[in-house]
């Protein structure tokens, strides 16, 4: 496929699809190792109601009333699951379950109730976003990528991605240490004096500007999928943390390529004339890999040392 | 309007269908109940989500075989089909590898939510129009049901509402005490199948309805506000049972009157709502019952140390303590005791030192094990008894004069 083509159409969409994968996995090993994974899940359903809410303050689809929005409402679940938990004596994943299923169906209600038909903002658009409507229309070809004023209309999403996948990279890095410690070791990481409240509530606050900024771009499904199977399939990979967030970031820049690829360009080798959903289709390769691992990783059970080669 | 159809006056289908929600909503209480008690609340939402690619798969199954494709017995076949798929990877997940449950569940909910979304943009291009509105199968709609799916729902809710009331004494055991359960020769992994398999049946009945996204909120929710209401099991699960009855009722018969209200979500909010109070008001558990109780020992153990602090001719300086005994009456404004305050000051005192003694006194040991600065000592020894220690008490008096 030329340039002219590709550029323009599928550049954009790949690359933010890979950002998104990128961003999710990294939080997401810790979260897999911390038995949170399912944090993931509540935040991108507990997104909806605040980008309604905050769609109903402005009245305008923009970007940061509803990243505001969607992070307030990410914050208020987790203090709500937080407070549920504590007040009620009741099991984590039960006081989740409550939370973001009653706050998803409150942003349902607020969505049928008000009138979005103007605007783009209904469930589904939520639920698996529109990663091939990301089109860069001024490109030309590989050379559009230097020229200042065809870039200045590259689809905001790109751009936004990109500063949040270094803002969650810089995070990792910053925090190794602590992260790596207090994820294995939450009692020795507190005697040597670390403070492993803030910390494990960073790491959620963390995903969840992951989850939401990924949200607008792909929709809730993909995020879902990439905080948990890109590190759960590279820790049948190995026993080493470094070399399990590189799995991970080879599993998730796969997973988005191959899905992407599939879904706009697989059809058409069987002989359908349109594409599938993208967010759907990378989410699926990501489970096929994470079968692949489970079937065959080399560290797919549990407490296996690493086989003497 | 909304009486109309709180009473079931809107017809046959409304009325059908509000039935069969009741119905579902009581099933899902009450086999929410063991999920619950069992802590694997969260395996019910990879269920859910994992009927997609089912019902997409025989959708396109029922049209390639020259069918319609709408046959609602037939789509809940193949969501029924696919969420058992689901739910058996998420238990290979969590058996046979390194994976934790919680990463299971959400690895096969999101991959089969993301299959399920490719087969249905390849059904909205398949042949145009006639998607038959899957989508109804992700948030559940009741508008304009035909009558024959909301018999199909009735009775499938029905069936599986007795289904759950006939397993209720095996499971109540085996996700009460599984080690008890094993012990008297009860085979407690495959109850655990059966609870999954209630689960699996509640999730594919509820998916037209409620939606695969929220079902998961009818297996969770009464459970967990039906247990500030009760410590034991069996009452569990009946309230459970209860509330997901009226939540779905009140749900149902709401979005039946309001065309706008959208079914599944109306359901989660009465059931949340319910939730909400019974956090809040539960007699024992509740979050007022609880704020009260730490109120009422505040004020205890403030008068308490107040009182010993006049008897010692203290002065206080804690303000709470302060107000305590002036509401009291037993101390003036600026802290100075009243005749009263002096009286209960050195009966305070008095019960201190009797304390002090039995505890000192390893013949009163079972009594003074109770001793948390707050009891009445009336209450743990007999009159006898505290004239033996008054004795004791001043002749140590005098001895020491």
């Amino acid at each position: 496929m030329s340039g002219s083509e590709f550029v323009p159409l599928s550049l954009v969409p790949m690359l933010t699809g890979i950002f998104v994968a990128v961003a999710c996995a990294l939080p997401g090993n810790f979260l897999v190792l911390r038995r949170q994974a399912l944090i993931g899940d509540a935040i991108s359903h507990v997104v909806l109601p605040g980008i309604v809410v905050a769609f109903l303050l402005t009245g305008m689809v923009t970007t940061w009333p509803m990243l505001l929005g969607a992070a307030g409402a990410s914050i208020i679940a987790v203090l709500a699951i937080e407070g549920v938990r504590r007040l009620g004596k009741i099991e984590a994943g039960a006081a989740m379950g409550v939370i973001f299923t009653a706050m998803f169906a409150g942003g349902v209600l607020l969505l049928e109730q008000s009138d979005t038909s103007n605007v783009h903002l209904d469930v589904e658009h939520a639920l698996y976003g529109n990663l091939e409507s990301l089109i860069w229309l001024d490109a030309t070809g590989w050379g559009s990528l230097l020229d200042p004023e065809a870039l200045a209309t590259i689809p905001v999403e790109l751009p936004r991605m990109a500063v949040t996948l270094l803002f969650v990279a810089l995070f990792t890095a910053l925090f190794w240490r602590p992260l790596k410690i207090s994820t294995f070791d939450e009692g020795f990481a507190r005697t040597i004096g670390m403070k492993t409240g803030p910390l494990g509530l960073g790491l959620v606050i963390v995903a969840a500007i992951a989850a939401v900024a990924a949200f607008d771009a792909v929709g809730s499904i993909i995020v879902i999928a990439m905080f948990i199977c890109p590190p759960a399939a590279a820790r049948m990979m190995t026993n080493r943390l470094e070399h399990q967030i590189a799995w991970s970031v080879l599993f998730a820049t796969l997973a988005a390529v191959l899905g992407y690829v599939l879904a706009g360009y697989g059809p058409l080798w069987i002989g359908l004339r349109d594409s599938v959903s993208a967010a759907g289709m990378i989410a699926t390769v990501s489970g096929v890999i994470l079968g692949l691992a489970a079937l065959f990783g080399p560290h797919r059970h549990r407490g296996t040392a690493a086989p003497t080669a | 309007m909304i009486w109309d159809a709180l009473s079931l006056q809107l017809g046959y289908n409304a009325t059908l269908v509000t039935l069969g929600a009741t119905l579902l909503g009581m099933a899902a209480g009450v086999g929410g109940t063991f999920l619950f008690l069992r802590k694997r609340a969260l395996v019910s939402d990879a269920i859910s989500h994992a009927t997609l690619p089912g019902v997409a798969l025989a959708f396109m199954g029922m049209v390639a075989l020259g069918g319609d494709g709408r046959n609602l017995i037939g789509l809940l076949t193949g969501a029924a089909l696919s969420a058992a798929a689901g739910l058996l990877l998420v238990s290979w997940l969590s058996n046979r590898t390194r994976l934790a449950e919680d990463a299971a569940i959400g690895s096969v909910l999101s991959v089969f939510f993301g299959l399920g979304i490719v087969l249905l943009t390849v059904i909205q291009t398949m042949s145009a129009g006639r998607q038959a509105g899957l989508e109804d199968f992700l948030l559940g709609s009741t508008a304009g049901m035909l009558r024959n799916d909301a018999l199909v729902i009735a009775v499938a809710a029905a069936l599986t509402l007795a289904l759950v009331l006939l397993l209720r004494r095996p499971l109540t055991l085996a996700s009460f005490d599984p080690e008890y359960g094993t012990a008297i020769g009860q085979n407690v992994p495959r109850t655990d199948l059966a609870m999954m398999g209630l689960v699996l049946a509640v999730t594919v009945v509820g998916l037209k309805i409620v939606g695969l996204i929220l079902i998961v909120a009818l297996l969770i929710i009464p459970p967990v506000t039906a247990r500030f209401w009760s410590e034991r099991t069996d009452h569990v699960v009946l309230i459970s049972g209860a509330l997901g009855g009226i939540a779905a009722y009140v749900g149902a018969a709401l979005s039946a009157a309001q065309p706008n209200l959208p079914t599944g979500p109306i359901i989660v909010l009465v059931g949340f709502a319910l939730f909400a109070l019974s956090l809040l008001l539960a007699p024992q558990r509740g979050a007022l019952s609880a704020l009260l109780r730490h109120r009422r020992y505040q004020r205890r153990v403030h008068l308490r140390q107040g009182l010993l602090a006049l008897a010692h001719g203290q002065p206080i300086y804690e303000q709470l303590t302060l107000r305590l005994l002036r509401a009291e009456g037993y101390a003036l404004p600026d802290g100075v005791p009243t005749k009263t305050g002096r009286g209960r000051a050195a009966k305070a005192l008095r019960d201190e030192t009797r304390w002090q003694l039995i505890r000192r006194d390893p013949a009163y040991e079972v009594a003074a094990q109770q001793y948390d600065g707050l009891t009445p000592i009336e209450t743990v020894l007999t009159a006898d008894q505290i004239r033996d220690i008054d004795s004791r008490i001043d002749m140590r008096g005098k001895g020491g004069a």
